[in-house]
């Protein structure tokens, strides 16, 4: 058996021991238990993916295992994983991990609330190591669904409505998704034999150009969608301002990155011509989502909406770097996934712990808080100057590596387009200092706030998991950087021979 | 061949402290981080001091006689094309070893102050661990052995600076003023990682060996495509300078540096007089071969700006009355001077005077300006003020920071034989043999600098006491140390043969005084020193008169010549009012309304939809008849056509 089905295996066993236990604590250390388990797999796997590297195995994907599972369709359970999906697995195992952390207090239904959240969190890694198209979509159909009630009953604010809103725009995306993968599904063998779901097949196979012209714009405005991409991200900031903490840290972290992902694996793998004729339409939007994301977050006022328009600037940045067809911006594309994914779940992980006590998200009705909760206020600045980029976290890796490989498309459309994305390394420090000092420094505005506690034990664990991870990747990138680029290979090989002049 | 391989310890002592004092730091008396962080520095300066002793005097030159270029260490850090890679590592060649000499004794001084000055303030440790974060990324910046690495510790010089000026986080001031410096420092930045982008493209390398190789790449690559007239070589240079700029407060992207004076005095020393302040100039040394022999025009830029900033700064340095926003106007007008020698320079042996003439003065000026800060902070300690008029008659009080600020006015101001003269003069050469023009500009900075510094001793020291609350005394052995340290910095720093050492091509050559340039230039400082000595050895009238005689002038002058009231406009009233607000509205209104749009449009066609299951038989067997009636209607007429 290979070690990928653990991924599913894990989280499936740790929902029926939440739904046997007998009390809360018993729930939560259930959780714990097994998303740490899932998290130490991860990590065994990404070191046993290198050693297979390191050991000369070249194959495409590897841990591989196939069943059928529906014969008539020729659908199958077809697992294995490259560079790009271990480092996506990893990035989840550590979100979840944290997100149980940062869910500690959660009050109403522990029960119902841990088993949506590992859903959840199966959905996304049964996303990531699927290798058949039709079960990618299963499982991505399993990430969003809890989604909606988790937001619907453990929300805040106006939650039925971004519930609903959410979950409507998102099922319209996965309406598109499924049209596209039916529609490659059906063009999956065009010289004769048996129609597949096989991405590693249909990836071998030349889909006709004008069905590649028709699909592209489904399934890549389906992802987007979910990536967030400008103007289908308006679900984002209603959907996070509702979502309690875990279910933030987790949409925002992960289940964004399942967007990106798909535009990479499904949209510009399988239809590699398509993607070069037609992908300038997206690159101006997501250039435009970068540069807009960010100046939207300036003036916000709310903490999370300023995270979820952060969230749309950072992720349009990967559509970006993918739309740029070339290894070295591909590459940071994933990193930047990666990087925004730790970042981002930091980033809810704290604005759900600061709400927690000071029951406000205004940032004019706090300030100072770096008196009260030091520890809190000190992750926090570590979280902004994360997100603006600063070299020793990941931001920096993943955002030089992008415009270097943005750059080396020569022609005057690119340049612009990348200076423009460029120029939001400057706004996004002014909406991220912005907030450190009308949050955290100054004086304390409201005296109520001075006897608040810092952060708890678990609330550490949950900072501190994360802040390591964006810290390890800042500082040595080299490894990570490497693993990626080895899982590119093949869709960089694909796209040249697509267009020959684009650069390797 | 010398092993140089242990220099990485002077990059990972900081560090290393830096982790532990920010990690474990309050688990020990604060004290403790102080002396660790001191003692740190000062194994730091002691392995710079040998390294330099070892660069220049034991190590072999190479063939043609020149300073080696050396990597003492580099390791691979992050692969990104086939041919762009970064690298981390340590570069020895003279100027970064010129650097670390700077860096080393001036942050030495400045912790060893800091443990006086601080003593008893909250944070002291978190002072000391972002010390050390300066420290580290300060000389991981000049021992850089390509330009993005450079880039990578430019950014972290940034940030520690950004701590710093913010190090008293519950003023309003000091939070804005950090924040005014990190955003203005990152939008160059933008420039700057543009430039590197377009040079790193063109030349296919980030590496210093490589691109300022006169026979490498980067010189022999075509100077690429035009773009309004400059090749893109000379647009990347400029984008490069913008960087520069920025960080060494050139104008118009020096607002930042008056008002990071909110941070602590020592800070400022050390950041912002000695040694941050100067990347800028660091930055166009170190690319100098590319500047000089394929950019010029860029390079011309270089010395415009130098020039006008030099002016620009000493204006407004003489009508300021906060003795740390004079000081750092002052910073800036040397700085502008550092760069105006920059840019007159040429490439190589005597040409190449004006390069060894910025790095003179930058060496020089890092003594001298270290010394006139860490004096201004232990004023600051003994009056509880930075404002010059609640100063006067100190002379008596502060004997050792009357003597050693007035070695560094002297210094500043030019007079032999103490160690500004030397470099200024140098500057003043290589400004006469490029513009005449500018070399009179130049000279009247010197006037100005002299003038108001002079402005400034007398109104600290001299004149009528005022009210103190406690008679002011002389701080412990730990500030005045490093004042009197640095005080014999300031007197025999220009005595080095600087030329034998640091020149544009790494070549050694002879450069000497000239007494057609020395001379005027004295007298100019001496007659800026008269005058102020006319104006405020004792209270008169004069400067009031004088002030309200150039009436509109004067009064530009002092509000800074209002550049600041611009950068609130554009950043306050367009970018938040009519670009960020517009933006938030439309999503909220235009995108946002439009999917909700959709969704009503959803709800309403369902809403009329259901109407049609009404399940009335009439209703249903009405509809079927007028369909049957229509249908048979429209068939005929068909037919019948």
């Amino acid at each position: 058996m290979s070690i990928l089905t653990l991924f599913i295996i894990i989280p499936v066993l740790t929902v029926i021991g939440i739904l046997l236990s007998k009390n809360h604590m018993q729930v939560k250390w259930v959780a714990v238990v097994g998303m740490s388990l899932q998290l130490l797999s991860a990590i065994s796997l990404i070191f046993l993916y290198l050693a297979q590297r390191k050991a000369g195995n070249m194959a495409e994907v590897l841990f591989v295992q196939d069943y059928v599972w529906y014969q008539t369709l020729n659908i199958h359970f077809y697992v294995g994983v490259d560079g790009v999906s271990v480092a996506m697995i990893g990035l989840t195992a550590l979100v979840v991990f944290a997100g149980i952390f940062a869910s500690w207090d959660i009050v109403d239904l522990p029960r119902e609330f841990f088993t949506s959240l590992i859903l959840l969190a199966t959905g996304v890694f049964g996303f990531f190591i699927c290798l058949d198209l039709f079960t990618m979509f299963l499982f991505y159909e399993l990430a969003v669904i809890p989604m909606y009630l988790l937001i619907g009953i453990w929300g805040s604010g106006p939650r039925h409505y971004s519930a609903m809103k959410l979950t409507l725009m998102l099922m319209g995306g996965s309406a598109f998704i499924l049209l596209g993968i039916i529609g490659i599904y059906f063009n999956s063998a065009p010289n004769g034999g048996p129609l597949t779901f096989d991405l590693i097949r249909i990836s071998k196979e030349h889909i006709p150009l004008n069905v590649q012209l028709f699909l592209f714009p489904f399934l890549f405005v389906g992802f987007g969608v979910l990536g967030a991409m400008f103007p289908f991200h308006t679900w984002s900031p209603d959907g996070h301002a509702s979502a309690p903490t875990a279910v933030s840290m987790l949409h925002a972290g992960v289940l964004m990155k399942l967007g990106g992902y798909g535009c990479y694996r499904v949209a510009v793998f399988l239809l590699p011509d398509a993607a070069h004729q037609l992908g300038w339409i997206f690159l101006i939007l997501a250039t435009i989502g970068v540069i807009y994301g960010a100046l939207g977050a300036i003036w916000q006022k709310d903490l999370k909406y300023i995270n979820a328009y952060s969230s749309v600037s950072h992720c349009a940045l990967v559509l970006f770097a993918i739309l740029m067809f070339n290894q070295t911006a591909m590459n940071g594309a994933i990193m930047q996934m990666i990087s925004h994914g730790i970042m981002t779940a930091l980033f809810f992980a704290l604005i759900g712990m600061i709400y927690g006590r000071t029951h406000t998200r205004f940032i004019n009705e706090m300030g100072g808080l770096m008196k009260v909760m030091p520890f809190l206020a000190v992750a926090y600045v570590i979280a902004g100057l994360a997100s603006l980029g600063l070299p020793g976290f990941s931001g920096f890796v993943a955002e030089m590596t992008i415009f270097v490989g943005a750059f080396q498309n020569v022609d005057t459309f690119h340049r612009v387009a990348t200076i423009i994305a460029a120029s939001s390394i400057v706004v996004t420090a002014v909406y991220v200092l912005r907030v450190v000092g009308i949050l955290l420094l100054g004086k304390i505005k409201n005296e109520h706030f001075e006897v608040l506690p810092d952060a708890r034990w678990y609330d550490k664990i949950s900072v501190v998991a994360l802040i390591f991870g964006i810290t390890l990747i800042g500082v040595a990138p080299l490894w990570l950087s490497d693993m990626i680029s080895q899982g590119l290979g093949p869709i960089v090989h694909r796209l040249i021979a697509a267009a020959p002049l684009l650069i390797k | 061949m010398i092993d140089f391989s242990y220099t990485i310890w002077i990059l990972l002592i900081p560090l290393f402290m830096f982790v532990v004092v920010g990690l474990f730091g309050n688990r020990f008396k604060p004290i403790v981080s102080g002396i660790a962080g001191t003692s740190g520095l000062f194994v730091m300066w002691v392995l710079s001091l040998v390294t330099a002793y070892k660069y220049f005097f034991v190590l072999e030159k190479a063939a043609d006689g020149s300073f080696q270029k050396l990597l003492a260490v580099n390791i691979r850090w992050l692969n990104l094309t086939d041919k762009l890679h970064i690298d981390m590592g340590v570069l020895l060649d003279p100027i970064s070893i010129m650097m670390l000499i700077v860096i080393t004794t001036v942050s030495f001084m400045v912790h060893l102050y800091s443990i006086g000055y601080m003593d008893g303030e909250k944070g002291f440790m978190r002072f000391f661990a972002t010390l050390s974060l300066f420290s580290f990324s300060m000389l991981g910046l000049v021992v850089a052995t390509n330009i993005f690495q450079m880039y990578i510790f430019w950014e972290l010089v940034g940030v520690s600076s950004y701590l710093l000026i913010g190090f008293y986080y519950t003023k309003d001031s000091a939070v804005s003023a950090s924040k005014k410096a990190f955003i203005v420092t990152r939008f160059a930045d933008l420039g700057f990682l543009i430039g590197i982008l377009m040079l790193s493209f063109s030349a296919g390398t980030f590496d210093f060996l490589s691109l300022t190789d006169i026979h490498g790449p980067a010189m022999s690559s075509g100077s690429g495509v035009m773009f309004l007239g400059l090749s893109t070589m000379t647009w990347s240079m400029i984008f490069i300078f913008m960087g520069g700029a920025g960080k060494s407060a050139m104008f118009p992207l020096h607002i930042w540096l008056p008002d990071a004076m909110e941070g602590p005095t020592p800070v400022s020393a050390l950041i912002h007089a000695a040694t941050m302040v100067v990347a800028g100039v660091y930055l166009v040394a170190r690319l100098f071969p590319i500047y000089a022999l394929k950019a010029p025009v860029a390079l011309d830029v270089v010395m415009y700006v130098g020039a006008f900033s030099s002016i620009f700064a000493a204006v407004i340095a003489c009508t300021q009355f906060d003795i740390k926003r004079v000081l750092a106007y002052s910073t800036m007008s040397q700085i502008g001077m550092m760069m105006f020698a920059l840019g007159v320079s040429g490439y190589g042996g005597h040409e190449g005077l004006g390069y060894m003439a910025s790095m003179f003065h930058l060496f020089t000026h890092a003594f001298f300006k270290a010394l006139l800060f860490l004096a201004a902070g232990a004023i600051i300690h003994a009056v509880h003020s930075n404002v010059m008029n609640d100063m006067g008659g100190l002379r008596k009080h502060l004997p050792i920071t009357h003597a050693t600020f007035l070695i560094a006015c002297l210094a500043i101001a030019g007079i032999p034989p103490l160690a500004g003269f030397f470099s200024k003069d140098e500057i003043l050469a290589a400004g006469h043999e490029k513009s005449l023009m500018l070399y009179w500009v130049e000279m009247i900075v010197s006037g100005l600098t002299a003038f108001y510094m002079f402005r400034l001793y007398y109104s600290i020291f001299w004149g009528k006491d005022q009210h103190y609350h406690h008679t002011p005394h002389e701080a412990s052995w730990t500030m005045t140390v490093p004042l009197m340290f640095l005080a014999v910095g300031a007197l025999l720093a220009g005595l080095i043969p600087f030329s034998m050492f640091v020149s544009s091509d790494r070549m050694p050559f002879m450069s000497h005084i000239e007494l057609g340039i020395a001379i005027p230039a004295v007298l100019v400082g001496l007659f800026g020193i008269i005058l102020a000595t006319i104006f405020y050895r004792k209270e008169t009238t004069i400067p009031d008169q004088v002030f309200n005689a150039l009436g509109g002038f004067s009064r530009a002058a002092y509000r800074k010549f209002y550049i600041d009231e611009v950068y609130l406009f554009i950043t306050k009233k367009i970018i938040f009012n009519y670009v960020s607000r517009p933006i938030a509205w439309f999503d909220r209104h235009v995108v946002d309304g439009a999917m909700n749009g959709v969704a009503y449009v959803t709800n309403e066609t369902s809403e009329r939809m259901k109407r049609f299951q009404s399940g009335q038989l009439q209703q249903y067997a009405l509809v079927l008849v007028s369909g049957v009636v229509l249908l048979t209607l429209l068939f005929t007429y068909l037919w019948t056509n």
